[in-house]
């Protein structure tokens, strides 16, 4: 592949470094992005993917450095600079008015001379669709789109403003495999048509699948760039991790599997009448590894938050089996502290860490007493064991910290996830919930955090595990649950599951699903 | 070519961008707020010499020094810091929870009418050492009630407390304008000082009592924000109500018992007003010290310790203020004007301190020139 050779510079970026305040966010970036190629931003979170992409959209403005479009140099400092030098860049939460249709939403903000004809920009933006195999209906309003839709919106609102080079933050997190395979298609589709595509990535398979060339990120600083089809997924981790790494994880099989918390037929129906949970009923096993599948947002907040007291269930039972005496006690509509004190020990990493499980502003020691602080009759706080505890979690998790009176807002990503799950299994829990808990976590963070659940499932712990990278779901999973709108449209064997008879479930709805076969479901 | 040339030429780099600072040794930020002081004295000076045509050495020695010449300025200046500080201590538990009651001033003011009301109907019924403990709950229970009102509409329908507490404001001001009425039958709505129910005096000083009230008080909240269950649980509301509710806290339950603290203590203020400085009351009572107490407890971080500091700079730059202008014969108006100033500056620089410009360099404007 001489891609270098036969095709002209699009754009470079030189010697560019942005800091926020200390922290070095990129240092001293080469890269250099050809006409007619899928390039690859690969590194881990918080390796300054995102904020060298949004120096060149024109959200931040680099300290140092220089970029070129075109061979010539450009100063980008907002996004309309960025738009005027045919540069846009479809960020990762969707910036899109509810109540607009899709053209509404595509024009707006674009100053065009003369009166502003809606059928014209409707013509223009099937135009581009049919250009490149997108399916869209420029009059359906946004709230009544899927997530896909969404992305796709977005993706001709920069088309439209005549960009040629096209940056997608995290494009696939929030689709089903499906709908990845469908992007990929239109995004070979507009590199052919001589675009240049950039897609920030923390997925290898994704790189190996689509691109022509990786960029490898790690800690702010460019390692190298290389051609896709002359490298392999080891190689790459070991460019963005910095030494080599075991990417497997060990799945040792149950022991003394018995029910632990049975939910059955629990419905809930949300403020606006939609309704969040749907007829679920599942098992959640003592040392078993429960996964959770779906797309964002198709109820496994919810999920976990009725069984955790937050949310008040329509109908339906949740009933924990003591481990101690074998009593059954049914946890519906109990708040926290009453499942607490009914001495259900029940654990739970909620996805948003700083705005549920942690307080950001208070130090370590004082977030490890969230969940004891009551204990005793004193009106004060007694904060010598949280500390004991906030030091022998900080020494066994390997805590990265100046101590334990640093705010936990100030600690990495991973570090903040360790300090919650310590938190959370210091009570060794009977129940242990875990929703997404290596978002925005390094390599060896996560696979840290793996091991911890597969710790407590030998422990004995019914362990419930909400992910979304699927293959770490059928790696680490006894049992994977998939939800849909929901509503449960599948439990299947995680030794067993295949990543695509997943991806189907999770798009496939309860009545398809109960016509198709009755027996891959509950037991 | 030319085109090309003048597009280039108008995408210059900024003159300067704004970037975030890490956190700024102690050191620094003291200096940073130091040179406001002085950069905002400095500007005053200067503002009022071009006015007044006086040297501002002379104007600053007469804000400065002229405050602390006599010892009865300076007790005066103890007594408004006192009752200031206390109303900023009562706003400081609701404020940590991320509750903007900016009706300590009605709250203050139920509590100066609560203590009237009973200086002025049970006054000479009963012996002083009963009526004093008498005016003294029921000023806590009006203030709490106050408080309380705004608070079970938040916990229970989530209304907006802000506005809430501002309209509290207004009927508590209407509620002294009416009893003034049915207090003085001559229809001046002026009231008599009362002469029973007065404050004990000690070490033969008037403002003895309340200086120690509240001395002992910012410890007692110091303690109670920071080392009590209770105290601990306002910081996890404030800080993320999702965090209280996933540990099992009752938000309405903390809303509502931190605005009873809350309104009790400006109670106690009213109380502290009524009772020991004015033994009257006006609708003027509160005096714009709720307001203002919101400053003080906002620049002290919501520390109780550090408040006794930003309360002494408010009143301070108050009474030096009008020192001066009593001194040189100027309009009431202009040491507001000067206060308003420093304060500009002195909260200004938390910019500086959380931000830093960074100024085009040299370097890249040479690049610039060349290309």
């Amino acid at each position: 592949m001489n891609a270098q050779e036969s095709k002209a510079i699009a754009l470079e970026m030189k010697n560019v470094s942005k800091r926020f305040g200390s922290v070095v966010a990129n240092k001293n970036v080469d890269l250099t992005v050809y006409h007619g190629e899928i390039l690859a931003i690969l590194g881990e979170n918080g390796c300054g993917k995102t904020t060298l992409m949004n120096m060149i959209s024109g959200i931040y403005y680099p300290d140092e450095g220089q970029v070129f479009v075109d061979g010539q140099e450009v100063v980008i400092k907002s996004p309309k600079d960025a738009f005027r030098h045919k540069i846009g860049m479809i960020h990762q939460h969707f910036k899109l008015v509810d109540l607009f249709t899709a053209t509404e939403n595509i024009i707006l903000g674009l100053k065009e001379e003369g009166r502003v004809s809606m059928a014209g920009a409707e013509q223009r933006v099937r135009e581009i669709a049919d250009r490149y195999g997108f399916h869209i209906d420029p009059k359906k309003k946004i709230y009544e789109m899927s997530v896909s839709e969404k992305q796709t919106v977005e993706i001709i609102k920069v088309l439209y403003r005549n960009a040629d080079i096209l940056i997608l933050d995290e494009p696939t997190a929030v689709l089903t495999p499906q709908e990845t395979e469908k992007l990929f298609a239109v995004l070979r589709r507009m590199r052919d048509d001589g675009k240049s595509v950039i897609i920030i990535t923390h997925k290898l398979h994704e790189v190996l699948s689509l691109t022509d060339r990786v960029a490898v990120l790690r800690r702010g600083e460019h390692i190298a760039t290389v051609n896709t089809a002359e490298t392999n997924e080891n190689e790459l981790t070991e460019m963005m991790v910095g030494k080599k790494i075991a990417l497997n994880i060990h799945r040792s099989d149950p022991k003394d599997v018995c029910d632990r918390l049975v939910v059955s037929h629990v419905n809930c129906v949300g403020a606006d009448g939609i309704k969040l949970l749907d007829d679920v009923s599942f098992t959640a096993r003592a040392g078993e590894i429960l996964g959770i599948a779906g797309i964002a947002g198709s109820g496994q907040r919810e999920l976990l938050e009725s069984i955790a007291g937050l949310q008040h269930l329509d109908s339906g039972e949740i009933v924990y089996h003591n481990p101690k005496n074998g009593e059954a006690v049914n946890l519906r509509d109990k708040t926290p502290l009453q499942i607490r004190e009914l001495g259900v020990r029940l654990s739970f990493v909620p996805e948003d860490r700083l705005g549920m499980g942690l307080v950001g502003n208070m130090d370590i020691t004082d977030n490890m007493m969230l969940r004891s602080y009551r204990k005793g009759h004193s009106l004060f706080l007694d904060r010598k064991k949280p500390r004991n505890l906030a030091e022998d979690i900080i020494k066994s998790l390997e805590i990265v910290t100046p101590g334990t009176t640093t705010p936990v807002r100030r600690l990495s990503g991973g570090n903040v996830q360790k300090v919650l799950v310590g938190r959370e299994i210091a009570s060794s829990p009977a129940v242990l919930m875990a929703a997404y808990p290596v978002r925005g976590l390094d390599i060896n963070s996560s696979y840290a955090i793996y091991n911890l659940l597969n710790t407590q499932k030998e422990n004995g712990t019914a362990v419930i595990f909400v992910g979304e990278d699927l293959d770490v779901l059928i790696e680490l999973c006894d049992r994977i649950l998939v939800i849909n709108s929901g509503a449960v449209t599948g439990i299947v064997d995680g030794r067993t599951a295949r990543k695509e008879e997943l991806g189907l479930l999770m798009t496939k709805t309860r009545t398809e699903c109960e016509e198709v076969t009755d027996g891959d479901g509950n037991e | 070519m030319t085109a090309t040339n003048k597009k280039a030429a108008k995408q210059r780099e900024p003159l300067f961008h704004v970037a975030k600072r890490d956190a700024v040794p102690l050191w620094k930020s003291l200096l940073i707020r130091l040179v406001a002081l002085a950069l905002a004295f400095l500007f005053c000076g200067l503002l009022t010499f071009l006015i007044t045509r006086h040297s501002p050495l002379e104007l600053y020695e007469s804000m400065f020094l002229d405050v602390f010449r006599t010892s009865r300025r300076v007790w005066k200046m103890i007594k408004d810091i006192a009752v200031l500080l206390c109303i900023s201590l009562a706003v400081t538990p609701a404020f940590r929870m991320r509750f903007w009651n900016i009706g300590a001033e009605g709250q203050v003011l139920v509590g100066c009418l609560a203590t009237t009301a009973c200086m002025y109907y049970l006054g000479g019924k009963v012996p002083d050492h009963l009526l004093i403990p008498i005016m003294l709950v029921s000023a806590l229970i009006s203030g709490a009630v106050w408080g309380l009102i705004p608070a079970v509409f938040k916990a229970k329908w989530n209304t907006n407390e802000t506005l809430f507490t501002l309209m509290m404001n207004y009927i508590a001001t209407y509620l002294v304008a009416y009893f003034l009425l049915v207090w003085t039958p001559d229809g001046s709505s002026t009231l008599p000082r009362l002469q029973h129910g007065h404050l004990p005096v000690f070490f033969d000083n008037d403002y003895a009592l309340i200086v120690m009230v509240v001395v002992a008080l910012t410890l007692l909240m110091y303690v109670y924000l920071y080392y009590s269950k209770q105290g601990y649980e306002i910081s996890v509301v404030g800080e993320s109500e999702n965090t209280a509710r996933y540990v099992g806290i009752s938000v309405p339950r903390v809303i509502i018992r931190t605005m009873l603290v809350s309104g009790a203590v400006c109670g106690l203020a009213g109380f502290l007003i009524v009772g020991g400085l004015d033994h009257s009351i006006t609708t003027e009572s509160a005096g714009g010290r709720g307001f203002t107490a919101i400053m003080v407890s906002w620049l002290a971080k919501f520390n109780p310790i550090l408040m006794v500091a930003t309360s002494f700079l408010l009143i301070f730059l108050d009474h030096g203020a009008a020192r001066m202008s009593q001194d040189f014969g100027m309009s009431d108006a202009f040491p507001k004007v000067i206060t308003g100033i420093i304060l500009f500056f002195v909260i200004g620089c938390e910019f500086f301190i959380n931000y830093r410009l960074v100024f085009r360099t040299k370097a890249s404007a040479k690049r610039e020139e060349k290309a």
